[in-house]
């Protein structure tokens, strides 16, 4: 009896240890989680931001001034120690994404969340992206100076994981029970890749060769024209380009494989875009040049940008960093300012490669054989189990789908060419800008850039307005790359880039302004090959029939077209559809919805029915419309919005229009009806569940936390308008990232604002304050110190102090 | 002095000083000491050390987080679907803590009882 309680005792004590120490699914060890001396309690701590650190590798004393969104101001007496104290200050707001984004891109989410992430993981390995990070560090070694700071910067991140104790870790290093592992430069390279694979990997090849296929050429050049007749393009369709003395590639006589594929991998956001803009001194209601940026990713918390100002006696920046990277990213110094929006080109191509026999050691090229090397991917799961995954890497890049990933062929498959693995020293760039005080400096930073391609907006204090399309862009033959190439076939491989002074630019142009939102950078008269592939149409007209309105613009006439929220796209899709819609046979309740939406001047403002009504039909018409492209088993993307509303206004006939399964011959009339009564019919059903459908509550604008999303340290029901085609492009939960405005006067004036906050501790007021401000279209003037002094807007000083242990 | 009150101080001394150099459940080994050295009897034997680690850790919480006005417990209680009720989350960590010393103190007891039959 003795013993038979002692045993259950002691195993009731293991049991109870055991279940309160231990993960169990998405439980917390819940113990470990909740005890008040290493658990979540110990982050319930208000910021501490003053007092003095001893911190070794510092070669001179560094001050940190934080002001009251939290934002450090770091003085530093040489670019090592800034760098050093960039990555310790950033590792000391932001180490759970900083660490979380790098172990994304490298495809070893499965090593902290477990057997969940395996196929994202997989993706990662196949697309190459720590093949692409080695690559890029490969060209960086090259460049002493940027590896000393990249080493400074890994330094500084790890001087404060190395500081750290349990009860310190992030929430979610305690909610998913794992620590911090040692920082180090490659992981920058990987952060680098991460944007790059967020912003210049969207291609259609695959989809438009089965589009090709199935429908004919005709069609296809019908359905997907390279340019719109309406193209307001980057760079002004008046350039000269007489400058460009290259030529186009010519076109080879050779045939594209028409091969099929079931399931391509998931593509970035289309939406991941941005705007950006500048003018100049005698378009500025000061005289000053003013340049504004606001990038649109998908929203999280923490949030993507980190804000910060950094100086040394020689230079002082400020504005968006990104934790894991140097310098500023977008922002401006005390004699510039720049911005960054997405510049991508058809930068990522596929090849069909044949493989000589089951051994794929050989694939086919010219006339012989060329050899394929392996890599491994050794994938390692939080349960400690590893999977293997081997890669084949050809001359164009890894072999992506193969009979082992989504194809079934074991004698062929698709190798990706994609910019993202060319390498390249794009951390050097920001470093430059950073410290670049005319055109010329900036001309000089931008230069070596390679990927993602970025329209560069610049201006300067002394009155220089600019803007480049930089980003290394294969020289293509007409048609090249638009579709599946034939990877035996050497005239089909990528040909030189083409030399970067041929690149697209303006400086100083007559219309006084330069802006990019994502549209084509140039018109059919640029001497290279440009297409479609997914530009922007309707934020590019509005920005610039904006500046063409009037002769001068304030500062708040700028902030007030980031915050615009008018919807050019249903602008010119709903006249026709009031004009021409029988609404003959519409019941009561539908009439009321129609009267609503004909009533509405296309602004998509929060309070409103309309924009509800407008964001429930277009998805409904645009998918009628294409009823042709639901065919089972085959990848295929629709045409894109502006070719669908042109098709609908000027071809309502078209035989796109007849919806295939019903007997009937449908026109874009009867598809207007048919989809507008559906849409009347969702919203009453949606007013009944949630009571009335303005806008706000309708569309129910969210940033989500960065690990899948958890609900409890995410932001619901923000009060912002838009859609993804307003320059305001707040969708659903994608959207302006952080916004600037900036008036180059001396030193300049910058106002800024992101939906989240400086601090990623969910239990810190600075987590997400600024979001209600970013949600109405308010910004916080930055407080660009001019000296090492804190002034009435600082709220305590750190200083780091060298120690030489 | 009451039996229970030695206890009930003997484990809240230990548990605090092991506190510094143990992980969590150095209120295990507090209370599994605490039950050799001042055993208790019956219901006592659990009762006393739970009520000790859950007053102890929810008090240290509630100190811990009062300064910040409990904004991430607000949201941790979300996440654990407490509805968001910062008083719940300190009710269940303090329960976590007691039932944990609980459970250790009734395993000190049967050792003690256990080495005191076997000398005899």
């Amino acid at each position: 009896m003795k013993y038979l309680k002692l045993i259950l005792s002691l195993v009731l004590t293991i049991v109870v240890f055991y279940v309160l120490n231990t993960k169990l699914g998405s439980v917390p060890p819940i113990a470990k989680f909740l005890n008040p001396y290493t658990g979540i309690w110990q982050n319930e701590t208000p910021e501490n931001v003053s007092g003095e650190m001893t911190i070794s590798g510092f070669v001179e004393p560094v001050t940190i001034h934080y002001d009251d969104l939290l934002i450090p101001h770091i003085f530093a007496q040489n670019n090592t120690d800034l760098y050093r104290a960039q990555g310790y200050v950033t590792a000391k707001h932001r180490l759970w994404q900083l660490e979380f984004q790098t172990y994304a891109a490298a495809g070893r989410l499965s090593e902290i969340v477990g057997e969940g992430a395996i196929n994202y993981d997989r993706q990662q390995r196949r697309l190459g992206m720590v093949y692409g990070a080695e690559q890029a560090l490969a060209k960086m070694k090259g460049d002493s100076e940027t590896m000393s700071y990249l080493q400074a910067y890994s330094d500084g991140i790890n001087a404060h994981i190395n500081s750290l104790e349990d009860e310190n870790l992030p929430v979610e290093y305690k909610l998913l029970d794992y620590r911090p592992e040692p920082w180090n430069i490659k992981k920058t390279a990987l952060l680098l890749m991460y944007m790059t694979k967020t912003l210049a990997s969207r291609e259609h090849d695959l989809e438009y060769t089965n589009a090709l296929r199935i429908f004919g050429e005709d069609t296809f050049n019908k359905l997907y024209p390279d340019f719109f007749d309406i193209v307001d393009p980057v760079i002004p369709k008046d350039t000269d380009w007489s400058f460009v003395t290259a030529e186009q590639t010519a076109r080879p006589l050779s045939e594209i494989p028409l091969d099929t594929i079931p399931e391509t991998l998931p593509k970035p956001n289309p939406n991941n875009g941005s705007n950006n803009w500048a003018i100049s001194g005698d378009k500025s209601a000061t005289g000053n040049p003013m340049l504004a940026n606001d990038p649109h990713l998908t929203l999280n918390l923490p949030s993507i940008w980190y804000v910060m100002q950094l100086s040394t006696p020689e230079h002082s920046s400020m504005g968006a960093t990104l934790p894991g990277a140097l310098g500023i990213i977008s922002g401006f110094n005390t004699h510039i300012a720049w911005g960054v929006t997405n510049a991508t080109r058809d930068l990522l191509d596929w090849y069909k490669i044949e493989f000589k026999d089951n051994k794929r050691t050989q694939y086919k090229y010219g006339d012989g054989w060329k050899n394929t090397t392996m890599r491994i991917e050794d994938i390692q799961i939080k349960n400690g189990k590893t999977i293997k995954d081997t890669v084949l890497y050809t001359h164009h890049g890894p072999v992506v789908y193969d009979h082992n990933f989504k194809g079934d062929n074991a004698l062929s498959g698709y190798a990706m060419k994609w910019i993202g693995l060319e390498g390249g020293n794009n951390q050097s760039t920001f470093l430059d800008l950073n410290q670049a005080k005319n055109y010329n400096d900036y001309l000089n930073a931008i230069k070596p850039y390679v990927a993602p391609a970025q329209n560069f907006v610049f201006a300067s204090t002394e009155g220089d307005i600019a803007l480049w399309v930089q980003g290394k862009f294969p020289n293509k033959w007409e048609g090249q790359g638009k579709f599946l190439m034939d990877g035996s076939n050497p005239d089909h491989d990528w040909p030189e880039f083409i030399p970067q002074e041929f690149n697209a630019h303006t400086k100083n142009p007559k219309r006084g302004f330069v802006s990019s939102a994502n549209q084509h950078p140039v018109d059919e008269q640029y001497p290279f090959y440009v297409f479609n592939d997914g530009y922007d149409t309707y934020r590019s007209r509005i920005i610039n029939n904006f500046f063409r309105s009037k002769d001068k613009f304030s500062v708040e006439d700028l902030k007030g077209l980031q915050n615009s929220t008018f919807n050019l796209k249903a602008s010119e899709m709903l006249p026709y559809i009031l004009e021409t819609m029988d609404t003959s046979s519409l019941t009561e309740d539908e009439l009321k919805i129609y009267n609503e939406i004909k009533d509405w001047n296309f602004y998509s403002n929060i309070e409103k029915r309309a924009p509800s009504i407008w964001s429930t039909w277009w998805p409904k018409l645009y998918m009628k419309v294409w009823d042709e492209y639901e065919i089972e088993d085959v990848a295929l993307d629709r045409p894109f919005a502006y070719q669908t509303i042109y098709m609908l206004t000027h071809m309502p006939n078209d035989e796109f229009m007849d919806i295939k399964e019903t007997p009937e011959t449908e026109s874009a009339q009867d598809l207007f009806l048919m989809t507008f009564k559906e849409t009347a019919k969702e919203l009453i059903q949606w007013k009944v569940e949630n009571g009335a459908y303005t806008y706000q509550k309708y569309k129910g604008t969210f940033v989500g936390h960065l690990l899948q999303g958890l609900p409890a340290f995410s932001r619901f029901e923000l009060p912002i308008g838009g859609d993804g085609n307003t320059v305001n492009a707040m969708s659903k939960n994608h959207g302006p990232s952080w916004r600037m405005v900036i008036e180059l006067s001396s030193p300049p004036q910058a106002y800024g604002i992101y939906p989240g906050g400086q601090s990623g501790n969910p239990g810190s007021i600075y987590y997400d304050n600024l979001i209600d401000d970013w949600a109405v279209g308010k910004y916080h003037k930055l407080n660009f110190l001019q000296t090492n002094e804190a002034n009435e807007g600082i709220i305590g000083t750190k200083t780091i102090k060298p120690s030489n242990q | 002095m009451n039996r229970n009150l030695i206890n009930f101080l003997t484990t809240l001394l230990l548990a605090i000083s092991f506190s510094f150099f143990l992980p969590w459940w150095s209120v295990m080994v507090a209370a599994i000491l605490t039950a050799i050295v001042v055993p208790l009897k019956k219901s006592a034997v659990f009762f006393v050390p739970f009520f000790t680690i859950a007053i102890f850790w929810i008090g240290y919480s509630f100190l811990l987080g009062k300064d910040n006005d409990f904004i991430l417990a607000k949201k941790v209680a979300n996440l654990l679907s407490l509805g968001g009720n910062h008083y719940l989350l300190l009710l269940v960590t303090g329960v976590i803590g007691g039932l944990a010393a609980g459970i250790a103190g009734v395993f000190g007891k049967q050792l003690k009882s256990f080495s005191n039959t076997t000398e005899q």
